[in-house]
């Protein structure tokens, strides 16, 4: 019986080699198929968190375990590989069309190239993009939303169990990114994936999450579903739910 | 004659000089991308090994490229039983080009590669490259744009550079120029100097060309990448085949006869190879034009086997001893000391003393009943003298000079030694030091003083040798011998006047002179003369 814990942290804790602490005592279930989103301020070390999950850094204390096995027993590049990755658009790799970016991980993997092209093209179908429009474009040639898709599109493409996506929306405009929040939404429920998504935009964080973690200096202060966050008493949690009720598009709390 | 005239005329010679340049620019450049990229690369995984190797390559095209030929030339280094280092020739030539050329590309890889927005390098890992892939996949391709743009940059400076390797005989159209500032002569400078300007121009569109194709990314697909990469490689691999073959050293069965980088030196080293030529069945490889004292490096090194050295020089330059006034004590000084210490023979001297001349106007000579140099030191307190740089500097030169004969001129002149004859012929000055051979000192009709005090040091002419190749070819002593005396101050004025002068050959001259002194056998007497 495989574990229903896709995702697991015991007391992690991590530090710079300066001595400054950027997690401390992190403890977290990740299930299969929820979407965790990890909420708080710039700087608070939700992608620390995210960071220890595809191990682009280690833990220095505790243990963090990827379908039941710690990240420190997986070959690195295996498990990057079973890992979607969605970073800010930035993470489009420039030199590539469309079609390219969205199928490195396939080519990595190993793919014949029809068989990439294909699952390229079906990829970009699902995402919104007219693949005959889009394929052999480049980065630069797409406005912000569409490169936003690619990234998404690119971090499904091997069919990952797992996806992390890193403030995915946070350099898009207000109305893009309300479109793409939702269609996002509806690409979740078909997936069926396990997703941690990071942002510091708390209606995102309600729109998207099964679960809400907030974070603060490295800690972990509140765990649970969305609701929650409203009902808390804690005064991060106060603030952070404040501007869910705020009428102006909530963004830039940092 | 004008620079395009002399080009069409030339136009073979021309297009082998280039032909040399390219070849020279090509392999240099293959080699230094081949050790530059990846050193550029390895810097950027070790970024601590980036100011050492940095602060060498920087150091490296700071150092002159005379010096660097002298510390090279004697070097010894063998991979594989092909000599890789060391001697005069191309070879010595590509080393110097390619660690000139080495800076401009190692940091440029390494900035290029370090410029890759670390968030597209994080992406590359978060998805699961490992290092190499992440290198070949993301890192050079965003950072060739970059890396071009340094070859460039380092293959304009290489063919700019490559003018020097006529310096050590390794052709290029370095020669055209060097042989032009030997002979005052501009339009040969010009002959060098334009179409080396003229490559460099093209290389930098060439490669500014290719530089836009690949920054524009959407332009050029994979597929003419690939073509060029594999034209890259194509190119890297004739090249090391190339630069294998030229690496083997001096065949053996051949005397290698070499000269300095002037006038007078190419028609001694004429001389040698001829009467060598004429009278045994040696074959001799010509290895002329050798600047500074690389001559002595590459006789000592054993890259040539022998060329004409001047006994002041060789004391006073090479032994570092103290001068001396008398020639017989000089000659056996050095005779002695070259034994000694590097195994080399000094023959017999060809006749002539190749010192400074101090000189004056034919008429003045006449007219105020000058004779020697005490004579013009007496009414030399209205005169002008003019001097080349060397006489004012150097440890025989004018300030004992002025002390020796009591000179006080109205007025020095500092200026290259040509224009001294005609300024002199000109009358802007009244009292030039020459050399005692030029052959301008006929032709402007100008008049030696006699040192009468002896002042300047003894620069007889005197072919050097090394031992080992007397002993194994004895007829070059018989040959060498009969050259003994062969050469007044005034037979080699007139030939230093033929070439520098009438604008004629080296060879055609020595042969001329050679037959006149029977000292061609039959076979090679000139016909058509």
């Amino acid at each position: 019986m495989e574990t229903q814990k896709s995702i697991e942290f015991d007391d992690v804790s991590f530090r710079l080699p300066d001595g400054r602490t950027l997690l401390s005592d992190l403890t977290l279930q990740v299930n299969r198929g929820e979407t965790l989103v990890l909420l708080g301020r710039s700087g608070s070390g939700k992608t620390t968190t995210m960071k220890l999950i595809n191990r682009l850094i280690d833990p220095t204390e505790g243990e963090v375990r990827v379908e039941g096995k710690s990240t420190l027993a997986w070959d690195p590049i295996q498990l990057r590989r079973r890992i979607g990755y969605v970073i800010q658009e930035i993470g489009l790799f420039p030199h590539l069309t469309v079609e390219e970016n969205v199928g490195v991980v396939p080519r990595l993997e190993g793919w014949a190239r029809d068989q990439i092209t294909a699952r390229a093209r079906e990829l970009l179908m699902l995402v919104g993009l007219d693949p005959d429009r889009f394929a052999s474009r480049f980065p630069r040639e797409l406005s912000g939303g569409q490169r936003q898709r690619v990234g998404v599109a690119r971090a499904i493409a091997a069919d990952p169990p797992v996806i992390l996506l890193d403030e995915p929306f946070g350099a898009l405009d207000p109305i893009t990114r309300r479109e793409i929040q939702k269609e996002f939404r509806s690409l979740q429920e078909r997936l069926r994936k396990t997703m941690v998504f990071v942002t510091h935009d708390v209606r995102e964080a309600f729109m998207l999450a099964s679960r809400i973690g907030l974070i603060r200096e490295g800690r972990m202060i509140l765990l649970g579903p969305p609701d929650d966050l409203l009902q808390s008493d804690d005064p991060e949690a106060r603030a952070f739910a404040e501007c869910f009720h705020d009428p102006q598009p909530a963004g830039n709390l940092s | 004659m004008n620079l395009l005239q002399f080009l069409l005329g030339n136009h073979r010679e021309l297009s082998d000089l280039i032909m040399e340049h390219l070849f020279l620019v090509i392999i240099s450049m293959g080699i230094a991308i081949l050790i530059g990229v990846p050193l550029g690369i390895l810097l950027t995984r070790r970024p601590n090994l980036s100011k050492p190797v940095l602060g060498f390559a920087n150091i490296m095209q700071t150092v002159p490229s005379l010096a660097l030929f002298g510390f090279l030339i004697p070097l010894n280094i063998y991979l594989f039983h092909v000599r890789i280092l060391g001697g005069i020739g191309a070879r010595t030539a590509i080393v110097a080009l390619v660690l000139y050329a080495l800076l401009p590309i190692i940091r440029n890889t390494f900035i290029g590669i370090s410029g890759v927005d670390p968030a597209i390098r994080e992406a590359g890992r978060g998805m699961g490259m490992t290092d190499r892939q992440l290198l070949f996949q993301v890192e050079l391709p965003l950072a060739l744009g970059v890396i071009i743009a340094g070859i460039r940059v380092a293959t304009v400076i290489c063919v700019g550079t490559a003018t020097i390797a006529a310096a050590i005989d390794a052709g290029g159209l370095g020669r055209y120029i060097f042989r032009g500032l030997r002979m005052n002569d501009n339009v040969l400078i010009l002959a060098g100097a334009v179409p080396a300007a003229l490559i460099a121009l093209a290389a930098d569109l060439l490669l500014g060309y290719v530089e836009r194709l690949l920054q524009a990314g959407d332009a050029i697909r994979r597929e003419s990448r690939k073509i060029l990469w594999t034209a890259g490689l194509v190119f890297a691999v004739v090249g090391i085949f190339t630069v294998m073959n030229l690496f083997h050293g001096k065949t053996s069965g051949r005397v290698a006869v070499g000269s300095k980088d002037f006038t007078e030196q190419v028609i001694l080293g004429e001389l040698l190879a001829q009467a060598i030529e004429s009278n045994t069945a040696l074959a001799v490889e010509r290895r002329f034009d050798l600047g500074g004292s690389l001559a002595h490096e590459a006789l000592v090194a054993g890259e040539i086997d022998m060329y004409v050295e001047y006994t002041g020089t060789a004391l006073l330059a090479i032994l570092k001893g103290q001068p001396s006034k008398d020639p017989q004590e000089v000659y056996r000084r050095v005779k002695t000391e070259y034994a000694n210490r590097f195994n080399l023979e000094w023959m017999k001297p060809l006749g002539f003393n190749n010192t400074f001349a101090i000189l004056v106007r034919g008429e003045d000579a006449q007219k105020l009943r000058l004779k020697t140099i005490t004579d013009a030191a007496k009414i030399s307190a209205r005169w002008r003298a003019g001097f080349g740089q060397d006489f004012m500097s150097r440890a025989d030169g004018y300030p004992g000079f002025a002390r020796t004969y009591g000179f006080h001129f109205e007025e020095i002149r500092e200026m290259d030694l040509a224009l001294t004859y005609r300024a002199l012929a000109e009358k802007q000055v009244d009292l030039i030091a020459g050399n005692s051979t030029d052959g301008l000192i006929s032709r402007y009709g100008l008049v030696q003083l006699v040192d009468d005090r002896h002042y300047f040091p003894p620069y007889d002419a005197v072919p050097v040798a090394r031992q080992s190749i007397l002993k194994e070819h004895p007829e070059l002593r018989d040959v060498l011998d009969r050259l003994g005396g062969i050469l007044s101050v005034d037979e080699m004025r007139k030939l230093n006047y033929q070439v520098d002068g009438e604008k004629r050959q080296a060879k055609d001259v020595v042969r001329e002179f050679l037959a006149q002194k029977h000292l061609l056998s039959e076979k090679t007497l000139p016909q058509q003369n």
